[in-house]
């Protein structure tokens, strides 16, 4: 049960082609739903009972996330995804990008059909070039066929969509910043409420999804809501593409069910290079926090199991590090990370990622006081909850994770001035 | 900085540029031509030799009539803009944990020996310039960078020597 989804092209030769796509019944449902006309309320209902929970991190019922647009109110609505992939870890859009272009089309779609939506956008980021290039060709293929543009298929509904390329911003994947950049401006989140559903992009209802959860509509569609729900477990529908790198014989990207063994994934990855032991997995981006690597053995991928264990599923992005590693020195580049790349709108997120990275430095480096550990949780502590967008909780989630897990080690630095792991 | 020089719009830019400046401006709706900014600073940033100078950003500025101040904020808040000149090739270097933990140190070691400059220069005759870059998400090929608009994954030191002397 692999590669059901999201990435069921992925044999083809060239599946990225419209012509690869169809022989596969690609764009069938669509067809369906434009001549039958299908009740958008059954979609969503559809989409409700699939169980799909966002794929972007936030894990939000995208079922439930539709139903806020009030589909009949006049004017404009969007449909907008979320291409900017940018939690470290993550690198799962790109390939559906790359390998499956029309099923985030077809998808996207379908969403402006439900929420009775016209315009859609696809915010790329700027980096991905080559994704780009071939999201742009199918949407070429698409107009072509009749797929875009105006009375699709004579069903008297019109979709045009475009892609939006981003400049480099981690921050510009928070949904608001994003509907922010797609109107020309620096990526800086907006304040909620008003939400996007009744405030969006251009001051319309909009929603945002992320391209894994786009992708996956056709399939739930043409399937059923139940056959998507049955792949996974119990609140969380589905399969789930994993992203997983790190001290691994064989990275890459795995569409398998939601509540698989960790193992099983690693034993899919090729297991731990160079037969070295697992020593910690950041198991869904680089926000969510660390959990040992013994611990994680006995887990499952899902998101009860991994919230269960104090941490989060996120985007899906696994990242396994082995025993030569020393956890300082990890927490050293993320942290410095989120510093750089808070948006410096609200004063717990400036300065206290200003903060968490130069006290996790001067440990690394050896200049770490006795106080700099209680610093850590305090800072921390001061951010979470407390600014405009997650990427404050992202920043401190992880600090708090390593310090609850490796505190040792962290001990050591400060004592000892130098790692308690040799390769460090 | 600003200047109120009026300029004819027609008139900036040449026809190429200009031309793909105004498919992106037809994506979006007519009273939003601010929002091809980000794509009109790329576009004329590729066709200067990979950085933006005032004047330029300032032509862009009018040519989608946007306040030069709003154009700057743009230019200035996302990395892949260029304020200063770079080189023909601009290598960039993911170093975030999974490149990291993957040795993304020793390519980086072993760039900066090669080319004789350290991120955020260029070399003597412009051909390469260094930048470090966060997690461009390709982690699956770490350690990886990213030489222009492609992306070179599971770098080692031979490979890295191999790709740039591919390059013109
Ligand atoms: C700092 C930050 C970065 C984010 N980056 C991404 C991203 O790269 N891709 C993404 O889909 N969602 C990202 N999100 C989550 C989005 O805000 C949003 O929840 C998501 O796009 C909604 O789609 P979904 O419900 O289908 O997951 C990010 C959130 C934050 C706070
Ligand atoms: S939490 Fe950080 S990134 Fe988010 S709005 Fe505030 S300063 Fe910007
Ligand atoms: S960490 Fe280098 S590409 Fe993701």
């Amino acid at each position: 049960m692999a590669n059901e989804v999201c990435l069921r092209t992925l044999d083809l030769e060239r599946p990225w082609l419209l012509e690869q796509y169809q022989s596969r019944g690609g764009y069938e449902i669509l067809k369906k739903v434009l001549t039958e006309k299908t009740p958008p309320d059954e979609i969503i209902e559809e989409v409700k009972k699939s169980g799909l929970r966002g794929r972007g991190g936030a894990g939000f019922p995208t079922g439930l996330k539709w139903s806020f647009i009030s589909r009949n109110a006049p004017g404009q609505k969007f449909v907008v995804c979320n291409s900017d992939e940018g939690e470290p870890g993550t690198f799962k859009d790109r390939d559906i990008i790359r390998y499956n272009p029309h099923q985030l089309i077809e998808g996207m779609i379908l969403a402006g059909y439900a929420i009775g939506a016209t315009r859609g956008y696809n915010y790329i980021r700027g980096e991905f070039w080559e994704p780009y290039e071939r999201f742009e060709h199918a949407l070429e293929e698409a107009r072509k066929a009749g797929y875009l543009g105006e009375n699709l298929l004579g069903s008297g509904f019109d979709f045009e969509l475009h892609s939006h390329l981003g400049a480099g911003a981690y921050i510009c994947g928070e949904e608001t910043a994003l509907l922010e950049s797609v109107e020309g401006k620096k990526g800086q989140p907006r304040y909620k409420p008003p939400f996007p559903a009744h405030f969006g992009l251009y001051g319309c209802p909009t929603i945002t999804n992320n391209t894994e959860s786009l992708a996956s509509i056709p399939m739930i569609l043409e399937k059923g809501g139940e056959w998507f729900s049955d792949i996974g477990v119990k609140n969380s529908g589905g399969s789930k593409l994993f992203s997983i790198s790190g001290n691994i014989n064989n990275p890459g990207v795995f569409e398998i069910p939601m509540g698989t063994p960790f193992s099983k994934l690693l034993e899919m990855a090729g297991g731990m290079k160079d037969g070295r032991k697992i020593k910690a997995v950041i198991p869904g981006g680089s926000s969510a926090p660390v959990i040992p690597g013994d611990q994680m053995m006995e887990l499952t991928m899902d998101y009860d199991a991994i919230a269960g264990a104090g941490s989060m599923l996120g985007s899906g992005a696994v990242v396994v590090l082995d025993d030569t590693n020393c956890m300082v020195k990890v927490l050293d580049r993320m942290s410095y990370f989120y510093h750089e790349e808070s948006c410096g709108q609200c004063t717990p997120c400036r300065e206290g990622t200003g903060w968490l990275y130069r006290v996790v430095h001067r440990i690394e480096t050896g200049q770490g006081r006795q106080e700099d550990l209680d610093l850590l949780d305090d800072v921390a502590g001061k951010i979470s909850g407390k600014t405009i967008c997650a990427l404050g909780d992202a920043a401190a989630m992880p600090v708090q994770g390593m310090l609850r897990h490796f505190r040792d080690e962290f001990q050591y630095h400060i004592d000892h001035k130098r790692c308690m792991v040799g390769a460090g | 900085m600003s200047t109120s020089v009026v300029k004819d719009v027609t008139e900036l830019f040449n026809p190429e540029v200009r031309a793909e400046i105004d498919r992106w401006v037809a994506k979006y709706p007519p009273e939003w031509k601010q929002s091809a900014v980000m794509a009109a600073l790329r576009i004329v940033q590729d066709d200067n030799g990979g950085w933006l100078t005032t004047d330029l950003m300032n032509d862009v500025a009018a040519y989608l009539d946007m306040p030069a101040i709003a154009v700057y904020e743009v230019a200035t808040f996302y990395s892949m803009y260029e304020l200063k000149p770079v080189g023909k090739h601009k290598v960039c270097v993911c170093t975030n944990v999974s490149c990291m933990i993957n040795n993304a140190d020793t390519i980086v070691e072993h760039l900066e020996k090669r080319l004789g400059i350290t991120f955020g220069e260029v070399t003597e005759d412009g051909k390469f310039s260094l930048k470090e870059v966060e997690c461009l998400g390709a982690c699956g090929g770490a350690p990886m960078m990213q030489v222009g608009k492609q992306y070179y994954e599971n770098l080692t030191p031979e490979i890295v020597d191999a790709i740039l002397e591919g390059l013109e």
